[in-house]
Order: structure tokens, then sequence, then C-alpha cells
């Protein structure tokens, strides 16, 4: 990677950048006595660059002692509604199978809201290497991807996890953010398409345009990962997410969910939270995750939550497990992956979340006790079902690029 | 002295050396120490709306609280009687939750199908269709959670009030209006200067209210931009810490000039 050294000197930086941008010199007096100041009260010069990882320059993380044989705990950051729930007991019963198994104690919390919010708030204490108490996270790919590019993730051995080992999907084996799976292991994917209400709708959705359509004025939420709102309406634009797109359009899908918010058609803009929005009749269609209508659906016992991906196509992405650079139980973190590669193990949590499952084997499981769930493209999809539907995963950007779409992103949406 | 060093001149400098750090080209997530003055300006030329928004919403939650706060204080004082106990836990009551809860709350209660927007629906009187995601909404958020900071204050300024010295005005042959207008309101004055103090300044960097109550471009304060420019804009750290050390100039500019013009001596 090429990058400009900056000026060592904060001083003579300003100035030289007070020059180009030609404020008058009484100004820059002044500034530089500002800037002097402040200089004298960091008197620190600016640490060397972040070195690229990747690079042969880049040294080995040191990992923290593993205590996991006298520690027999794990910390488990997840999103919501991401495993299976016992509304009576209030416990997650694969948990409590795992724990009276192996005798680790697992505390679960749903951290996780949203990809950015979660990592910005951890990143400066795991860049300084402070423990954040946590021993799994779980981010989408390309979260993954930046956690990983910073040497954020400690490597994992995957020979010590045999489900993982021999369970894991063929597709989902190598990927381009982590050859090899050497740091992360997948949890589940999904799908972002259209969600509504069929009955308060009142007709089917197909398309994204139906989404605008005049009665649903102020009845519409998009998701605010831009990700899967931009990139549907890149897919009805005709756009291949994969190929090689531009900045121009994604600034024009970008632009016309600006129009969508200004025109009152879109009402929010928001993560997780929309589930509430539908819940309380505030909306009642939207860009949505697959697995959360069907969870919707058993927690109203409402069958009238539809769940479809627009005639020009939907998104798909995977969440992946990952163990922070500060953990102390590593090896506990990994007997918590591996048995989540259990088929059986796995069929269950499926049954519950909906999401596309990435365990060879846990289909046939679940045939025996949900034939119908088991034949579920949206847990079990086949190749032959992705590109019938036109299914894509939204390009890897550059650390650049996600830098700069992201401030566009959160102009779009007011921030 | 130490206590106010380590509590607030230490994370203050730490957030002003913050608002002045720039990025390492090629690396957006990474800061270095700078004097990159450019933070500033550029917090206040993109985010003037939300500067505006602020200060308009936190003032018309203060004065709404005002307006709802004072009969509600003056009731208290003066007319409640055995009531007074009463009253005074239904005002303090709303503390014993969480902030956010009773936000989520009124999401509830003001949303399109709840008792409230859907009667208001009924008789065509809610153009729009809809509460939620309007700047009526917030500012009623902001007022509501703010309310209690402008009653108690008043209460306590009128309660003090010596009372005969009210009644001396009904004795010197002034009706109960100019009683008040002339007697009770000025000696209440620094509870109502404090009432719209501690109202106003919480407000105008409140986020809580824009954020559940509010819509996606037309209502956000810069409290919302700092949150999102913290946690969700790669490389945003800068610039939140620049729009605070705004905001909060700007709140003590504007604290300032009106203890100057109505404050009085008690409370300088």
């Amino acid at each position: 990677m090429q990058h400009r050294e900056p000026p060592t000197d904060p001083f003579v930086r300003q100035l030289v950048s007070m020059m180009n941008s030609g404020h008058s010199r009484r100004s820059a007096l002044k500034l530089g006595g500002a800037a002097a100041l402040a200089a004298a009260l960091s008197a620190c010069a600016p640490p060397a660059p972040p070195l690229a990882t990747g690079s042969a320059a880049a040294p080995a993380p040191v990992l923290p002692v593993d205590v996991s044989a006298t520690e027999k705990t794990v910390n488990f950051a997840n999103w919501t509604a991401y495993l299976d729930y016992d509304e009576d007991t209030k416990k997650y019963p694969t948990l409590e199978a795992f724990m009276k198994k192996t005798g680790i104690k697992v505390a679960y919390t749903e951290d996780v809201d949203d990809n950015d919010t979660y990592f910005n708030k951890i990143a400066p204490q795991l860049r300084a290497k402070q423990d954040i108490k946590r021993d799994i996270f779980t981010f989408t790919d390309w979260m993954a991807n930046r956690v990983i590019r910073e040497q954020l993730a400690q490597p994992l051995e995957i020979f010590d996890m045999p489900n993982v080992a021999s369970n894991l999907l063929p597709s989902l084996r190598q990927v381009s953010f982590d050859p090899g799976r050497k740091y992360s292991v997948p949890w589940q994917g999904g799908f972002a398409g259209i969600g509504y209400h069929k009955k308060k709708v009142g007709r089917e959705l197909k398309t994204m345009d139906d989404l605008w359509a005049d009665d649903l004025k102020g009845k519409i939420t998009v998701l605010s990962e831009f990700r899967d709102t931009a990139g549907l309406l890149m897919q009805a634009k005709g756009i291949d997410l994969a190929g090689n797109w531009g900045k121009a359009d994604l600034e024009t899908a970008f632009a016309e969910v600006s129009k969508r918010i200004a025109d009152g058609n879109i009402r929010r803009v928001k993560g997780n939270a929309y589930l509430e929005d539908l819940k309380s009749g505030n909306a009642t269609a939207g860009v949505v995750w697959s697995g959360d209508l069907f969870v919707l659906r058993a927690e109203t016992g409402d069958d009238d939550w539809e769940f479809v991906i627009p005639e020009s196509g939907g998104t798909i992405w995977n969440d992946n497990m990952l163990v922070p650079i500060t953990s102390t139980h590593r090896k506990n973190a990994m007997q918590v992956m591996d048995y989540y590669y259990d088929p059986a193990v796995a069929a269950q949590v499926a049954a519950w979340v909906n999401y596309v499952c990435p365990v060879k084997g846990a289909q046939e499981e679940l045939a025996k006790t949900d034939e119908e769930l088991a034949a579920s493209p949206f847990i079990f999809p086949t190749d032959a079902y992705l590109t019938e539907k036109k299914i894509q995963g939204f390009r890897a950007l550059s650390a650049e690029e996600e830098a700069e779409y992201g401030a566009l992103w959160a102009k779009v949406i007011g921030n | 002295m130490a206590w106010l060093v380590m509590f607030f001149v230490v994370p203050m400098v730490q957030l002003f050396l913050v608002s002045l750090q720039s990025d390492y080209p090629g690396f957006p997530g990474y800061y270095y120490q700078d004097v990159n003055v450019a933070n500033y300006a550029r917090a206040l030329t993109d985010f003037a709306p939300h500067f505006g928004r602020s200060m308009l919403f936190a003032g018309l939650a203060t004065f709404f609280a005002f307006v709802l706060g004072y009969p509600l204080a003056y009731a208290m004082a003066f007319k409640a009687g055995r009531w007074r106990g009463v009253m005074m836990i239904c005002v303090i009551a709303p503390f014993f939750t969480s902030f956010i809860l009773r936000t989520i709350a009124w999401r509830q209660i003001l949303s399109d199908e709840g008792w409230i927007a859907s009667t208001l629906n009924a008789i065509n009187l809610l153009p729009g269709g809809r509460i939620t995601e309007t700047w009526v909404a917030v500012v009623a958020g902001l007022t509501y959670n703010f309310l209690p900071f402008m009653v108690l204050p008043i209460y306590s300024s009128l309660e003090r009030a010596n009372p005969t010295v009210i009644e001396a005005g009904g004795d010197l042959y002034a009706n109960g209006f100019t009683t008040f207008r002339t007697v009770t309101l000025p000696m209440s004055l620094p509870g109502v200067l404090a009432g719209t103090l501690l109202t106003f300044i919480p407000a105008a960097g409140d986020y809580v209210n824009a954020e559940l109550l509010g819509s996606d471009v037309s209502t956000k304060m810069v409290g919302n931009v700092i949150e999102s420019q913290f946690f969700r804009v790669l490389g945003g750290f800068p610039d939140a810490a620049a729009l605070s050390f705004t905001l909060m100039a700007l709140i003590l500019a504007l604290v300032f000039a009106y203890t100057r013009k109505f404050g009085t001596e008690e409370l300088l």
C-alpha cells in the first residue's frame, strides 16, 4: 500500500495548509500561536503511521497468554435474535447443553446492534491492547475484513476444531478477506430483501419501485447498512454488486435514498430497531433482513409477515465469529465455535433463527424434525436458487472507499 | 481541587486535543496529534442546520416546560395543601425509570396505531397522518423529559417566598393578577432562571429524543451528529470532538448572555 508521510511537525504542517488555503497573515500568526500552545500542551510529534498489515514489515501480533485451562469461561458477543432462545426459561437451550457438556461457562450478550457502532466502540481499546472482556465477537464479512486487516483478531487453529474442519460448507471455505479461514468462523448468513405485512399492504410487493407507491408513503423503513439498502437499489438499476462498479453508481443509489426521505416515502433508516416499527404499525414494509421476518412471524403469531427477494435481485452477507486480540480464553472460544458446527446443534439454531446455515449436514438433521423448514431456501439456499433470484454479495471495498462512502452515507441519513 | 482536575480538566483537555487531530492519509480510522482547525470549520459549515435545530428545539422545549411547569409549581407551593407530597412524588417519580425507557414508551404511545394518533387521524386533525418522526414529537419529548428540572427550582423558590409579603399585596388593594405580576413572579425569578438553564442546557445537547422520536434528516440535532461521527463514520473522531466543543462554546455564550440579562444577585 502506498501512502504519503505526513509532515512530522504539526506546526509546520499547519502553516503549510494555511498557506495553501490563503488565510491572512494575521490569522496565521494567531493560529500559529495557538498551534505552538497546543503543540507544547501535547508535546509529542505524530507517531509513526500504522504499518500496513499484510506487508512484510508488519510484525506478528503478540498474543496474550491463554488461561483457558484454568478459567473455564467464554464471553460471547452476538447480534440480537441470533441464537435459539426459550421464552419460558429465559435461557439459550443449545448454550445450556454446551455448558453442561464441557463445564465451560458461557456469558452470552447481545452487544452488537450494528457493525459500525460496535466496532467503533471497541476498536480504540483493542488497538491499545486493553481487554474488552469478550472472547468471541461477531461481524459481517466486510467488517471482519477490517478487523483482520488491523490485526485485532487472534489466529485460530482450525485443526483443533474438527467439526468446523469437516462441516464448514465448501463455498464458505475460501473468502477473500481470510484465505484459509485462519481468523474467522462463519456464524450465520442471510439476505436483504423486502419485508412487508400482506394484509396491511393489501397486495404483493415484488420490486423496489413497489415500495415507493403513494399509499405506502411514510410507512417504509430501510436498513442503516448502506451495503443492503443502496445495494438493493443498485441491483434494481441492473448493476452487478459483486462486479467492478464505481463511485457514481453508488452515488446514484444514495441520491435515490435522499429523494425518498425528502419526499416522505421513507420514514426511518435504522439498524435492527426496525422490528419495533413493524410491530407498532409505524411501518408496514421496508428493506429488511431475511431471518428477522421469520422471528417476527413466530413472535407475533402473525403469518402475514412476508419476506421476498426483489425481482431485480437481493444481497447476501455472512456473519463471522472472531476472537478479539485481547482475549485470554481463545481455546475455550474455539470449543464454542466447534460445538456450533455439530450438525444437530446447528439444526436447532437454524430452526429458531431462520438464517442461512453454514454447516454441512444440518439440513439432514433438521429434516428429521421439520421437513418443511429444512426445505426453506432462506436457511439452505441451493446454488440454483441463488442464481435464479440474482443474489449477490457486495464487492469488497478498500479502506479509503469504506471511509469515503461511509461519510457520504452518513450525510444521506442526516448525520 | 484534585477532584476537579481529575474529572473535569483532564477529560476536557483530552477532548480538545482529539478535536485537533488529523487522519493519517491512507489510513482511515487512525489519527495523529495535529492542530487541524479545519475540523472546526467543517463542524460549523457542514452541520449548521443541526446547530440551528438544537437551539430551536431546546428553546421551544424550555418555553413549553416553563408554560406547563410554572402553574404546576405554583399550585404545589400555594394551593396543594395536603396533596403537596403526592404532587411532589408525581413530579419526581419518572426519575426512577430510565430516561431512554420512558422515551421508548412515548414512541409506543404516539405510534400510528396508538390511540392518540388514531383518534387525531379519525377527526382529520393530524396533517401528515403521524406524530412520531416529526419535530413536534421531538420537542414534546424534550419538554416531557426535562419538565421536572423546570418545576423543582421554581417550586423551591416559590415555597421559600414569604406568604405574608404576598398577602400584603392584597392588603394594598392590588388584585390577584397585579400581586402575582409585581410580587410573586419577581420573587420566583431565581427559580425561573435556574429552571430555564437546567432545561435548556441538557435539551440542547440531547440526542435521545431526536433519535427515538424524530425522523432521519429533518429533525436531527447536534447530539445525533456527534454520536454518529463517533460511532458510525470511519475517521470521524476529531469531527465529533470539534462538534462537542463548538456546541459547548455556543451554549456557554448563550447562557452567559442570558444570565447577564436576567440574572439576579442570588444566582451569581
